[in-house]
């Protein structure tokens, strides 16, 4: 295990510089000069000029991505254009907002897909299988914004149950923490829902035909009983990878869903800089989250490795 | 893939769509662009069959006409990324020493989440459709060389490769007679969906105010229009979004539908083979 957890680490290592390659990149992509752009068509030479040196543009490419690597190392993610500070500053001010909603969405998706998952499953050989594949293929169709704006219809305008827009830190109660999440949490769920029943459902159909469950079942042991302690704890492994799938997924959503529910977390702040052409921010913020997403995906797989040890002799 | 009812229906309503909208010019009764301020805001009417939007433009024709730049960006993507991840898929299968650096390229590539990759790449290079056919492309073709280079790997041994090899076939024969045809299926039914998630992904991306030219119509930008108006004009922002909602489901049946004819596995056939052996059986022991 320790052999297969030092190697997986290491191969964090290739990754991690292709993104940051790329994330560096991403102001070079810019038609023209990037400090022309940013500041807009009236700026001055000199405010250009001063831009382009606060930024590093001045000197040659290679030395700029050098500098870039450096900085990233020592964790230095330059300043923001729009509000002076630190970008590593900025994005820590909004991760908690962005941190809330994905865990609630998370446990959202667990709570939701693994129940309906289990049902389909005892229930397979009736017309419920095609009905929940039917509805599964149309939650990955529909897009999750419209999904909130549909909700936003339903909860904002029709029953006003839920706000529709707004975030309440947890320090200033769990009540009013979750009473604004669990709307803009549940359509972030709701979207992965779909997909990560759809996988739960495979991994179990699987393993309810192996010679192990045949075992079981001859010995006797109730159906249910079957379902529960063999099957879906053997589905449960590869189901650990869904988890991974599902965090990329949020992370990806969590910029829509802020936006339209006015939750001020990275998401939003991402969104904003775009606006406001805050390259800085920018990159920060999509090498953050790659990062996030990178080690979300590390720990899944160790945690696979633990649970199968077949992976760790690959 | 054709006998089953729901594929058919799928395709037609595809073609359906792309029909509509290609010739919408021909058909619509009401110009989708004409504006008339008396007219804002109407709920769907034996006139305006979706209604009006916020300048008093038929929403029923701005619908379909919104189709093009979806289908479009589709189209586009799922081509280009199909044949950029199979070209790249097929050379680092093939070739052990481009696959190390390739596959860490591709793995750096899929370490960010599609969107965001997408997102931060249009906000770069600014948002036209030709920018965001290229930001999509970098999203989904990772994927597609991902699939086709383990397509490849897992035929690389077999002996009709090695037959070839032996008999003198130049690598870019090997490569596209014998391993291209091979791994044909699950490329196809990727590209079906990356295709669909094209147009989701053009979408969020016109919705979030960072994608097509706000003056064009599109579902997304239809939807990012009507958002403030959600709660005096629903059918604004309701009939953009069935409109994607029913073609996205349409590429994903589609995909779904090529996959269970391609793959041997699919629980359909495993079920017809298993009553046919039944029949056999019940017959050779006398009907019992």
């Amino acid at each position: 295990m320790l052999q297969y957890t030092i190697r997986r680490f290491i191969s964090v290592i290739p990754v991690m510089f292709i993104v940051s390659v790329i994330v560096f990149l991403l102001v070079h992509l810019t038609p023209g000069n990037p400090a022309y752009l940013i500041l807009g068509e009236d700026s001055s030479q000199e405010s250009i000029k001063q831009l382009e040196q606060q930024l590093g543009l001045d000197k040659p490419i290679v030395v700029q991505f050098f500098d870039w690597i450096k900085n990233i190392l020592t964790g230095d993610l330059g300043q923001s254009i729009y509000s002076s500070e630190p970008v590593t500053q900025v994005i820590f001010d909004r991760f908690g907002p962005t941190f809330s909603l994905m865990l609630l969405s998370l446990i959202f998706i667990l709570v939701i897909s693994i129940p309906i998952a289990i049902f389909v499953v005892a229930m397979r050989k009736t017309i419920l299988d095609p009905i929940f594949l039917t509805i599964s293929l149309l939650g990955v169709s529909i897009p999750e914004f419209w999904f909130a704006i549909l909700l936003v219809l339903a909860f904002g305008v029709t029953f006003p149950i839920f706000p529709v827009a707004g975030y309440a830190p947890i320090a200033e109660g769990v009540f009013s923490w979750l009473y604004y999440l669990i709307l803009p949490a549940f359509v972030l769920a709701a979207v992965e829902v779909g997909l990560i029943a759809r996988m739960l459902r495979d991994g179990m159909l699987e393993s309810i035909n192996q010679d192990y469950t045949r075992t079981v079942r001859a010995k006797g042991v109730r159906e249910s009983t079957v379902l529960m302690k063999h099957v879906f704890a053997n589905a449960l492994i590869p189901t650990t990878t869904v988890v991974g799938t599902a965090v990329a997924g949020l992370l990806g959503g969590t910029v829509i869903i802020e936006t339209l529910f006015t939750i001020p977390g990275i998401g939003q702040l991402l969104i904003d800089s775009i606006y406001r052409r805050d390259y800085p921010v920018i990159q920060g913020v999509v090498l953050i989250i790659s990062a996030i997403y990178v080690l979300i995906n590390l720990l899944v797989d160790l945690l696979y490795a633990f649970l199968d040890p077949r992976i760790r002799y690959d | 893939m054709f006998k089953k009812k729901r594929n058919i229906l799928a395709l037609s309503l595809l073609l359906l769509i792309s029909l509509a909208t290609t010739t919408a010019s021909l058909w619509l009764p009401l110009s989708p662009a004409y504006i008339d301020p008396s007219q804002r805001l109407l709920s769907p009417s034996e006139t305006y069959w979706f209604g009006t939007d916020d300048f008093g433009r038929d929403l029923f024709g701005r619908t379909i006409v919104a189709a093009r730049v979806s289908l479009l960006v589709g189209v586009v993507v799922s081509l280009v990324s199909t044949v950029l991840g199979t070209i790249v898929g097929l050379v680092s299968g093939y070739y052990k020493k481009a696959d190390f650096i390739l596959m860490r390229i591709i793995d750096g590539m899929l370490a960010f989440p599609a969107l965001l990759l997408a997102l931060s790449l249009v906000a770069a290079l600014g948002g036209s459709i030709t920018n965001i056919i290229i930001a999509l492309t970098f999203a989904f073709f990772p994927v597609m060389t991902r699939i086709v280079r383990s397509a490849v790997l897992q035929i690389n041994h077999l002996q009709y490769i090695e037959a070839a090899k032996t008999t003198g076939a130049s690598d870019i024969v090997i490569l596209l007679r014998y391993m291209l045809p091979n791994v044909l299926s699950p490329i196809i039914v990727q590209g079906t969906f990356i295709f669909a998630k094209a147009i989701l992904a053009e979408a969020a991306l016109s919705f979030l105010g960072v994608g097509v030219n706000p003056s064009i119509p599109t579902w997304g930008n239809m939807l990012q229009e009507s958002q403030i108006y959600v709660t005096i004009a629903p059918w604004f922002s309701i009939f953009p979004g069935i409109a994607i909602v029913i073609t996205v489901l349409t590429l994903n049946i589609l995909g779904d539908g090529i996959r269970d004819a391609f793959d041997p596995h699919s629980t359909n056939r495993k079920k017809k083979r298993f009553l046919r052996r039944r029949n056999q059986d019940v017959t050779l022991n006398g009907g019992s």
